[in-house]
């Protein structure tokens, strides 16, 4: 089934990334004042037990696809 | 001769240069591929630069996986020393056995070039130099701004595990710090390139001092 992980930077942690694409979307005369850019990786994970897919889901999220010192991530199933 | 292993992980790209360092420097280069858990009874192992895994996902993130990467957690939990350089730093920094973790250079730039780094401590990583002088290392890297949460960052510190700083602020680096080691000391990482500073018609040598550490251990 499906799993969403969302991996967002950590609040206060520097994201040169979202930084320079909030300076592009500012100069296209956007009103943005902050960007923060982070990762989203659609998992399809063989069960078909949700509670089993989020725990699966969580796990990989804090093992492989994010890193606490500097990140953040949410699980959504379905 | 001491025999230093070279890991070959998939998109290494300064193993060669690595493995001439440790001849420059007296020792015997061994190549050690990622795939293998056999460490060949080396006495020391060098994680070498590159992108390994086009550095997706983070630098490192992937590579840490790699089977031989079990035997050299074992390697260093018994003592071994183990120095990683630049994709090498962020493989031990993403695989836990060193503090810390590499993000992208603030300024959003790659920076390659020479960069001047304050020995913060008196270290065999240094050939034992006095605090406060000064080694020369090229960097070469986009993504070499080591991040540490404040928590710790102090402990780290009087511990001992700061061995050199950027003299001026390059990437970013948490307190500019350039060159740290695990609690125990023998675990050793940075974002310069010690293996392209130990031939004189480059410019400085001073990268012989942490490559040869590896051969008097």
């Amino acid at each position: 089934m499906r799993v969403t992980v969302l991996v967002r930077p950590k609040t206060g942690i520097r994201d040169p990334q979202g930084e320079a694409i909030g300076r592009s979307l500012g100069g296209l005369g956007y009103p943005v004042s902050a960007v923060s850019a982070g990762s989203i990786f659609d998992l399809e994970i063989d069960t078909d037990d949700p509670k089993e897919a989020e725990r699966l889901g969580a796990e990989m999220a804090a093992r492989v696809l994010s890193n606490d010192l500097i990140e953040g991530f949410e699980v959504i199933v379905g | 001769m001491a025999k230093v292993g070279v890991i070959t992980f998939l998109g290494s790209l300064d193993d060669r240069d690595a493995m001439r360092a440790v001849g420059v420097v007296g020792g015997e280069a061994v190549s050690l591929w990622h795939g293998s858990t056999d460490l060949q009874g080396v006495d020391a192992i060098l994680l070498p630069g590159g992108f390994s895994y086009g550095d997706h996902l983070r630098c490192g993130a992937l590579a840490r996986f790699s089977p031989i990467m079990g035997a050299v957690a074992e390697f260093a939990a018994a003592g071994g020393p183990v120095l990683g350089i630049c994709n090498g730093f962020q493989i031990l920094c993403e695989a836990d056995l060193l503090p810390g973790i590499l993000t992208p250079n603030h300024g959003q730039r790659f920076i390659c070039r020479d960069v001047e780094l304050i020995v913060e401590q008196e270290s065999p990583w240094i050939g034992n130099r006095a605090v406060g002088t000064t080694i020369t290392v090229p960097v070469k890297h986009g993504d070499g701004a080591w991040f540490h949460p404040e928590e710790g960052l102090d402990e780290l510190e009087e511990n001992g595990q700061v061995l050199l700083r950027y003299a001026e602020d390059v990437n970013g680096a948490t307190r500019r710090v350039a060159c740290v080691t695990n609690a125990a000391g023998n675990v050793c990482g940075l974002m310069p390139h010690p293996e392209h500073a130990v031939d004189p018609i480059l410019g400085s040598i001073d990268g012989q001092l942490l490559v040869g550490r590896l051969i008097n251990s």
